[in-house]
């Protein structure tokens, strides 16, 4: 395994483009194997608007939504036994003793710094009670929506996008119920089907999503075209430390039953530098980072500069110059 | 603009009826935020359909208005965030509508609570102690706690912890006037109804695990998909709690907090159970006067329990005094004479000798003097209370008990106060844990907040009474320890106590521990 990681890392050296010249399009070769193409007629529902052209209509006059249909086959990022892992679960997202639990105890955290990046960056007062009032934000790999629902109660316009139908059905239905949330967009798409319909976004979010997708470049790359120029990007996901296979493998899986067992593969993982490197390649500049560490006697989490094991790290899109 | 709502009107395709009921309800709360109109934001939800039931909506329902609900609508008037939100105060009390006026003339009201530092910062960050400070009140610097055995005796000095008092002995109803003053006096949305809670009505839980697609109605773009088999209502009002008043009004809140007391109807509406047990004992209260001022609580145990004498301001001091239901109806029901006579002889002589200086004392003074904690109080012999002259208000009798919540919170409601914990009165703690309740659950919805919880959540409310249930349980297992010593008389067990009397005077470290504790400063009764 050490074995792995050290061939991944001098894959990654070689292709930075400041280290070396040549940039041999593979990070993994257990990774790029997967890389696979998906049609849209399998398990994600067609998107709907094909159902109702009328609406569909609407949204493309107004939003320049459109081009979906137009492409028929798309590259994803996606991993079909990910994508049924969590569909087999999905009916718990909003059980907070159930599957989900230690996202629930994870998520203020992972709110908080979100609201605090955010609202530095678009410079809006942490302290208001809608911070987030006008910002589009879309969430990929929504699940449930415990993500979605938090920002849109801080006055975001939420999407919130997910392959699983599943989750989506479950997250509307949940959403739907305080009227704070009702206005959250939840979508059955991958990143790259969302890609087509050019819509952009002030803040892209992808937590805990980057170690179940099948190429973490391509799936960078998505992210980055659904952010509007000097918009930002939010990822967190896991080390491909040694404590954090202890922690999110041995004891959260094994030991302590938090999570189903096979949820996460270590070797999926990323470290924060390779990260930084694939998120720079797509144009996207890390400014922030923290880890997230829990702490067994309060059973909370909170913020530190320990990345070691779940990281977090905030990223802002260049202007492009001709603009 | 709205394209998401376009949208929604495709997704209503089947239930064109609710669509137009459909919309954002009326919420204080969402109008929090500065609403600047541009095409930034287009995609906010602008439908307000016109709302159709005339019942009101609210963020937080207070159900009781006494002493710890009202504390919680200051407190959380006072944060950050909270503050923007709606709060009904429900309690068939027709004086909160009015305006307070304080009258500081006249003989104290019985019913007082002592609070503690902890309690006063509370009250002077919510801006309600300055209502206190003009009325009357009586800080107190000193506590002489002793036993009738003889055999031991503690006397603590607000020095020992490097403080002006140790707490202050505040009339009720001047506390509960303080709250609404303050209350009136902000700019906050709030509403009090004076009328009582008849019934609550919980969502059905409006199945989110529903995944048969053909019920919802899947379409890419569009917003919070109904499922079918909700009622008009619920898909109005979300997934808030309705309350029935018994003026016939009814009301919505995404909150429900039981601030009822002990005999909560909220608790027992939310199918909170409790673990609870009577002690054969009554407490009798009532005002008395001294030909002095009084600035010392006083607190000492006989057999049947404690009396406390406790000062209340000018030349008055409040009795509580628990014994037997026999022996509080002979002391409710006997002449005034009769009565001082009674609280003068249980205050000095009566059950047995005072506490003597004795050659262990001198010894452990020693010992703790070369340690070289030597503190004030130590120096303090045996007190004997001020004389009391008179009996200057009626005596009222009350049961004791215990009760405690298995579970302070559920889905949307939560207990504060004495709806989650009625404890033995002795001293004076009931309140104050109260109103700790009151300012952890406002800090914890503050928090939430912060972080874009739906306040009624379990996992954030779980937050407050992790935080509470520990620190009340163990406020609440001392007294009732304290209750269960005093119960019997028993040689061996008549020394144990002298003994822990002798530490508590004597060991510094364990002194301090105890005062802070007592004070409501620190979080546990020892080392920390």
């Amino acid at each position: 395994m050490t074995g792995a990681s050290l061939r991944l890392c001098r894959s990654l050296l070689q292709r930075c483009p400041c280290l070396s010249g040549t940039s041999p399009n593979c990070l993994n070769p257990a990774l790029t194997s997967s890389i696979m193409t998906r049609s849209l007629s399998d398990s994600a529902a067609p998107p709907a608007a094909i159902q109702n052209p009328e609406a569909v209509t609407k949204q493309s006059v107004s939003q320049g939504y459109g081009g979906i249909a137009d492409t028929p086959r798309l590259r994803s990022s996606l991993n079909d036994t990910e994508v049924a892992k969590f569909a087999a679960i999905a009916e718990t997202w909003w059980d907070f003793e159930g599957p989900f639990k230690p996202l629930h105890l994870l998520n203020p955290t992972r709110v908080s710094f979100i609201r605090s990046a955010l609202c530095r960056y678009f410079r809006r007062d942490p302290y208001s009670t809608r911070p987030f009032e006008g910002l589009k934000i879309i969430d990929v790999g929504c699940g449930g929506g415990i993500l979605c629902e938090p920002l849109a109660r801080m006055g975001a316009c939420v999407t919130g996008i997910d392959v699983v139908e599943k989750n989506i059905n479950v997250a509307q239905v949940h959403a739907g119920l305080d009227p704070l949330t009702s206005s959250i967009e939840y979508i059955c798409m991958t990143a790259e089907q969302l890609v087509g319909s050019n819509r952009k976004f002030d803040a892209v979010l992808a937590l805990e999503v980057i170690e179940h997708v099948a190429d973490p470049s391509d799936f960078v790359e998505s992210l980055s075209a659904l952010v509007a120029p000097g918009g930002a990007t939010v990822i967190s996901t896991i080390n491909r430390s040694l404590r954090a296979y202890a922690a999110a493998i041995v004891a959260a899986e094994y030991l302590l039953n938090w999570l189903p067992r096979g949820t996460h593969q270590w070797s999926k993982f990323l470290t924060p530098e390779e990260l930084v490197l694939i998120l720079q390649r797509a144009s996207i500049s890390v400014e922030e980072m923290a880890g997230f560490v829990y702490n067994p006697l309060t059973g909370e989490w909170s913020l530190s500069d320990d990345t070691s094991v779940n990281f977090i790290a905030f990223g802002t899109k260049e202007i492009p110059p001709t603009m | 603009m709205p394209v998401i709502c376009k949208a929604r009107v495709y997704s209503m395709k089947a239930l064109p009826s609710i669509f137009t009921l459909y919309g954002m309800p009326k919420r204080a709360f969402c109008h929090g935020g500065s609403r600047e109109e541009s095409s930034y934001n287009s995609c906010k939800n602008k439908i307000i359909s016109p709302t159709i039931s005339k019942d009101e909506e609210y963020d937080i329902a207070i159900v009781g208005g006494g002493m710890v609900g009202l504390a919680l609508a200051c407190g959380l008037s006072s944060m950050r965030l909270a503050k923007e939100l709606s709060i009904a105060i429900l309690d068939s009390n027709p004086a909160l509508k009015l305006t307070v006026r304080f009258n500081k003339d006249g003989v104290p009201h019985p019913r007082v609570s002592t609070v503690t530092p902890a309690t006063i910062s509370f009250f002077k960050e919510v801006g309600a102690w300055e209502y206190v400070e003009k009325q009357r009140h009586a800080y107190f610097n000193q506590m002489q706690v002793w036993d009738y055995s003889g055999l031991g005796y503690t006397r603590y000095h607000s020095r020992d912890v490097g403080k002006d008092y140790l707490g202050c002995v505040v009339e009720n109803k001047l506390l509960c006037d303080s709250l609404l003053s303050r209350l009136q006096n902000l700019d906050f949305k709030k509403t009090i109804h004076t009328c009582r809670l008849i019934s609550m009505e919980f969502p059905s839980q409006g199945n989110p695990t529903t995944t048969d697609t053909e019920q919802v109605h899947m379409m890419s773009g569009s917003p919070g998909v109904v499922p079918s088999g909700n009622t008009v209502e619920q898909i109005h009002h979300g997934s808030s709690i309705k309350l029935v008043l018994s003026d016939g009004s009814s009301l919505f809140a995404k909150l429900v907090v039981g601030a009822d007391g002990a005999k909560s109807l909220v608790r027992e509406m939310a199918g909170l159970t409790t673990t609870s047990w009577n002690y054969p004992q009554n407490a009798v209260i009532c005002t008395v006067e001294h030909s002095v001022e009084n600035n010392c609580a006083w607190q000492r145990f006989l057999p049947s329990g404690p009396i406390a004498l406790l000062p209340i301001g000018d030349k008055f001091s409040n009795i509580v005094w628990t014994m037997s239901p026999e022996e509080a109806s002979i002391h409710k029901s006997m002449s005034r004479d009769d009565f001082v006579k009674a609280v003068n002889y249980a205050l000095d002589y009566g059950y047995g000798s005072h506490p003597q200086s004795k050659f262990i004392d001198g010894f452990m003074h020693r010992i703790s003097s070369i340690s070289g904690q030597n503190m004030a109080s130590m120096e303090e012999h045996f007190q004997l209370p001020p004389k009391v002259t008179d009996l200057v208000s009626e005596r009222m009798t009350f049961p004791l008990s215990l009760r405690h919540a298995r579970e302070y919170v559920s889905k949307r409601v939560v207990l504060i106060g004495d709806a989650a914990h009625a404890v033995h009165p002795l001293a004076g703690q009931g309140v104050n844990l109260g109103f700790s309740d009151a300012a952890a659950l406002a800090k914890v919805i503050d928090q939430g907040l912060l972080v874009g919880y739906d306040i009624g959540e379990v996992s954030l409310l779980k937050k407050y009474e992790k935080e509470r249930k520990t620190a009340n349980m163990t406020m609440m297992g001392i007294l009732d320890l304290f209750q269960k010593a005093y119960s019997v008389d028993l040689g061996p067990l008549n020394v144990l106590r002298a003994a822990a009397f002798h530490g508590a005077q004597f060991i510094a470290p364990l002194k301090r521990n105890i005062v802070s504790y007592a004070m409501g400063d620190q979080k546990w009764p020892l080392f920390t």
